[in-house]
């Protein structure tokens, strides 16, 4: 026991003394967390909309007039020609157009429905289906308007039954979408802190020959690697404690849950990466293998984790694939805990995943490392 | 077993896939020798030296240090012998004190123990100016000094060293060849490998190594009578000349 | 010259040994691609809904049939009070709950109105809001089946035409950016461990008192990761192409060249990274830490940039794989030329000299 505190004192000394490495360990992490927050969100807002009115008729102005009064759109600018239009739509000028045909308002009087163009830049999908959603809807609201200016009395005014929809949002009223980024970004953080500095560290050893003088001392394996990870443990947990004040301080996350059940899961977690960072390290001579592995890994874990997108839009064989992502869980649960005050029953099956994870992983992890070759 | 013999080995062997490092070697150490291990670079003196540390398992053969067997019972070896790797591995970003008190808490020594110990060690060396410093900071000749002590922290048996004096000037080659024997004068055995033939006049007796093979062992006064030559390196010459 | 042809073989030779990371250098962008042009995607496929139907007569099980027909939502419970709500959300069970009001049939034929609660989990806003819009559009597709006789006045009914990617396939806007995105991080990586790994070993020293010029010993360390990531890139274009059926509307020979001005710029940050770090550690950690949140989340990658607050918009500006993957989307997608990326191109250019440049200035400091 007591020479595991001598490792734990050792490493914590280097760690500190440092210069270079704290800044990044510590203050990094943290101006991401803040500044990075901000940026994650898919509301669509300035949405550039141009607009081609082949009628310049009171009708077809007051529809522009409509679009100019939303929040959603800032009117560009408004084309002479179809041509125009889509050359803007192509230099990314304009996100979307509408084409107003000649004799729009005539044809409507005549024909009672007229129909115009929009076209919208559909490289960004999900968001391209948005904006044409809100256009249909200010287009909605002008047929409304526009049905009552032009009803005559011999006209029979037939009322559609309408299923009116209405959407409760749970959690989080206002969509903020920071209550949502802000916890997800901090696992993250935490994960790839932890396992690049215990994936590199023991690699360094190896390298420049203090491994090998560690070897030949009649240290046990097990005093070894508990001394080397418990300090990286210990600062995983530390900035899971900034992280949730400048969420707390900073972007007013709620946290409705208890703290410490997400302490506790937060222990548990990180010695699933401490884990995978000494089996890397197992099974690389250089720090530079050692990190690329690390990063192949971390890339992956983060983007296939549900965090920026949803892992029920996964093909199944990919869903199955996030059994395997640490990550994946952390995001889950620090959500359900913070967000929703989710309780101890609830996070329990994936809190157990994570456990024989943490034990699977680190049983490997010791196995391997061998103090004779 | 004769309580004498600190190191017995028989017929050990490792292979690396086809290549042979080091070829059925046989040699015994006696308590209280230096014992030069010498051979050109890739001869297979370290690959040798790492069997009986207990950290490479031998491919064949049979081995004893400080009576444990080399494959079973790596664990006690460990207790009761020091080491000194080629790079001094001392850790550069810990001063000389912490590194001192580093090794000792790994060997186990009490915390008073530590604390004479690490005087001692200042004291001997004369590291008095410099036993808060960083370790980085230190002469290359000084870290090999501190190296060798740290390496006897725990008053082993044995204690090996690997290439002790690479890179070192001549003057500090002398003083830890004196360290060296006072060591041997306490009672502690010391296996050394070095390249460097004339290190091989200080020992009480050598063996030399050619391409995996023990191609001599003697002590260096009967080695010289025998290939009829003045200095240790004209043994080596001659023995390198015989095998081609 | 011939003593910087010496120097750039011995830096391939470097490269090419190290057999491990160099599986990695190739291995993983595919790998990546591969996973995430297949995994990744914004649309809504499957989602855990419940149930909660407070009338149960024929309309409602229409409309449940209509929804659970729909491959966007899998109904897997039917709950039958309010209070089960809550519970079902906190266990992460399901995504939204849709409740029918009391007498839902006969209120839509009588008062020609009727209510449906879309309540859903909105911890994920994204994926709240989208449910929502998916199921007022099943709604609406309902209605207007049920309506089909009726003929309503005066309206204008939009007709949408979805420029560029007709399907809305979401792997049109995420394999340029997971394309520019692994360039990215593989090279500013890769350089700048090259660097101060020599560094560390010593061998820098050795350079620096040689006759190469700094300039020469940059550029030489440099040289063999261009050849390396252009490969790469070569790799991951016809990935896109083949695999995952993304056109290249515009010039290949463009969409060359501007993938190796990317490359640069890339691998002239990893130098720069590198001359600011004392040990390969922090290099690494740098570049990944650094860089690799950053560059996904600030380039447009997966959010959009027109929504961010202006602060983040301008910091943008400045993460070279913003331009680049308008450069990417534009030539793939839109098959526009030269002359509509010019500005871009420029830019990533001035990127790619202003890094060189400190870099050079930096090594020279330390040289005197």
């Amino acid at each position: 026991m007591k020479i595991i505190l001598y490792i734990i004192r050792k490493e914590f000394k280097q760690i500190f003394r440092n210069k270079g490495m704290l800044p990044i360990i510590f203050i990094l992490p943290i101006l991401q967390l803040v500044i990075l927050s901000n940026a994650a969100t898919y509301e669509i807002k300035n949405i550039e909309l141009g607009y081609v009115d082949a009628d310049h008729t009171r009708l077809s102005r007051g529809l522009m007039e409509q679009f100019k009064g939303s929040t959603y759109f800032n009117i560009s600018e408004h084309f002479s020609s179809e041509k125009d239009a889509n050359q803007a739509l192509q230099k990314g000028e304009i996100d979307a157009y509408m084409y107003i045909p000649n004799h729009f308002e005539r044809d409507l009087q005549n024909d009672k429905t007229n129909t115009i163009g929009v076209y919208v830049d559909a490289i960004d999908g999900a968001a391209a289906g948005i904006i044409n959603v809100y256009i249909s809807q200010i287009i909605q609201k002008y047929n409304k308007r526009i049905a009552t200016d032009f009803v005559q009395i011999s006209d029979t005014i037939q009322k559609p039954s309408s299923i009116d929809s209405i959407p409760l949002f749970w959690y989080n009223e206002t969509l903020n979408y920071k209550t949502f980024m802000v916890p997800g970004i901090l696992v993250l953080l935490v994960t790839m802190i932890t396992l690049f500095l215990s994936g590199m560290n023991i690699v360094r050893e190896k390298e420049i020959g203090t491994l090998e003088q560690i070897n030949v001392t009649p240290i046990k394996k097990h005093q070894f690697i508990i001394g080397k990870l418990f300090p990286f443990w210990v600062i995983g947990m530390a900035l899971l404690t900034i992280g949730l004040i400048l969420a707390k301080v900073i972007f007013n996350v709620p946290i409705l849950g208890n703290l410490a059940l997400l302490y506790g899961y937060t222990s548990v977690y990180i010695l699933v990466i401490l884990g995978m960072g000494l089996f890397i390290s197992n099974f690389t001579d250089t720090q530079q293998q050692a990190m690329f592995i690390a990063w192949f890994f971390v890339v992956i874990f983060i983007l296939m984790s549900g965090l920026f997108t949803p892992i029920e839009s996964m093909p199944k064989w990919a869903q199955f694939l996030t059994e395997f992502n640490p990550i994946r869980y952390f995001v889950e649960i620090i959500r359900m805990v913070m967000l929703k005050g989710s309780g101890f029953m609830d996070i329990l099956p994936l809190a157990l995943k994570t456990l024989a994870y943490a034990i699977i992983m680190n049983g490997l992890a010791v196995w391997s490392y061998k103090k004779t070759s | 077993m004769n309580n004498n013999k600190v190191i017995e080995v028989s017929g050990l062997t490792k292979m690396f896939g086809d290549f042979t490092a080091v070829n059925a070697i046989s040699f015994e150490v006696e308590k209280g020798e230096i014992f030069g291990f010498l051979g050109a670079n890739g001869a297979g003196k370290t690959t040798a030296m790492k069997m009986l540390i207990g950290i490479s398992a031998p491919t064949s053969g049979q081995a004893k240090v400080a009576g444990f067997d080399v494959y079973k019972e790596t664990e006690s070896i460990k207790k009761n012998i020091g080491y000194m790797s080629q790079k001094f591995a001392l850790y550069d970003d810990l001063t000389v004190k912490e590194n001192i008190t580093f090794f000792g808490g790994i060997y186990g020594l009490s915390k008073k123990r530590i604390a004479e110990k690490r005087d001692e060690l200042i004291e001997e060396l004369g590291l008095q100016e410099v036993a808060n410093s960083l370790v980085a900071s230190l002469p290359l000749g000084w870290k090999q000094k501190l190296s060798f002590s740290v390496s006897l922290i725990h008053d082993p048996k044995i204690v090996f060293l690997d290439e002790p004096t690479g890179g070192v000037d001549p003057i500090t080659r002398r003083q830890f060849w004196e360290m060296i024997y006072k060591a041997a004068h306490n009672g502690t055995t010391i296996f050394v490998t070095t390249h460097y033939m004339d290190e091989a006049e200080y020992c009480d007796r050598v063996s030399i190594m050619v391409e995996g093979k023990i191609e001599a062992l003697d002590t260096p006064k009967k080695l010289k009578e025998q290939f009829k030559v003045a200095s240790m390196n004209d043994v080596f010459l001659k023995l390198a000349r015989n095998i081609e | 010259m011939k003593r910087f042809i010496g120097f750039v073989r011995k830096e391939f030779y470097h490269i090419f040994r190290d057999k491990r990371s160099l599986f990695i250098l190739f291995g993983m962008p595919i790998a990546q691609i591969l996973l995430f042009g297949f995994a990744i995607t914004n649309e809504i496929n499957n989602v855990d809904i419940a149930i909660l139907d407070l009338s149960k007569d024929a309309t409602t099980k229409e409309i449940i049939h209509k929804i659970a027909a729909s491959n966007h939502f899998s109904i897997v419970d039917i709950i039958e009070q309010e209070s089960s709500i809550e519970s079902i959300f906190k266990k992460g069970k399901v995504k939204a709950v849709l409740q029918f009001e009391n007498n839902f049939g006969s209120n839509l034929i009588k008062e020609k109105q009727a209510t449906v609660q879309v309540l859903t989990d909105a911890t994920d806003p994204n994926m709240a809001s989208t449910i929502s819009n998916y199921i007022t559009a099943i709604l609406q597709n309902y209605q207007k089946e049920v309506n089909e006789n009726v003929t309503f006045n005066y309206q204008i009914i939009p007709q949408s035409r979805m420029v560029y990617n007709a399907e809305l396939k979401s792997v049109y806007m995420f394999v340029p950016g997971v394309m520019t995105v692994i360039l990215m991080l593989v090279s500013a990586m890769m350089t700048s461990i090259s660097i101060t790994r020599e560094k560390e070993q010593g061998t820098m020293e050795i350079l620096l008192v040689s006759p190469l010029k700094p300039f020469q010993v940059i550029v030489g360390k440099v040289f063999p990761y261009i050849f390396l990531s252009i490969i790469n890139a070569l790799v991951i274009v016809l990935l896109s192409i083949f695999v995952f059926n993304v056109p290249v509307k515009g010039s290949l020979f463009l969409l060359g060249f501007e993938s190796v001005l990317f490359i640069i710029t890339s691998l002239a940050l990893g130098i720069l990274i590198s001359t600011i770090s004392a040990t390969q550690q922090t290099a690494m950690m740098i570049s990944l830490m650094g860089l690799m949140l950053p560059t996904i989340l600030l380039s447009g990658f997966i959010f959009p940039i027109g929504s961010m607050p202006l602060p983040l918009q301008v910091i943008s500006n400045i993460i070279p794989a913003k331009w680049f993957i308008i450069i990417v989307k534009g030539i793939m997608l839109k098959g526009i030329g030269l002359g509509f990326v010019l500005k871009e191109t420029l830019i990533l250019l001035l990127m790619a000299l202003v890094f060189m440049g400190l870099s050079v200035k930096k090594y020279k400091i330390r040289l005197e």
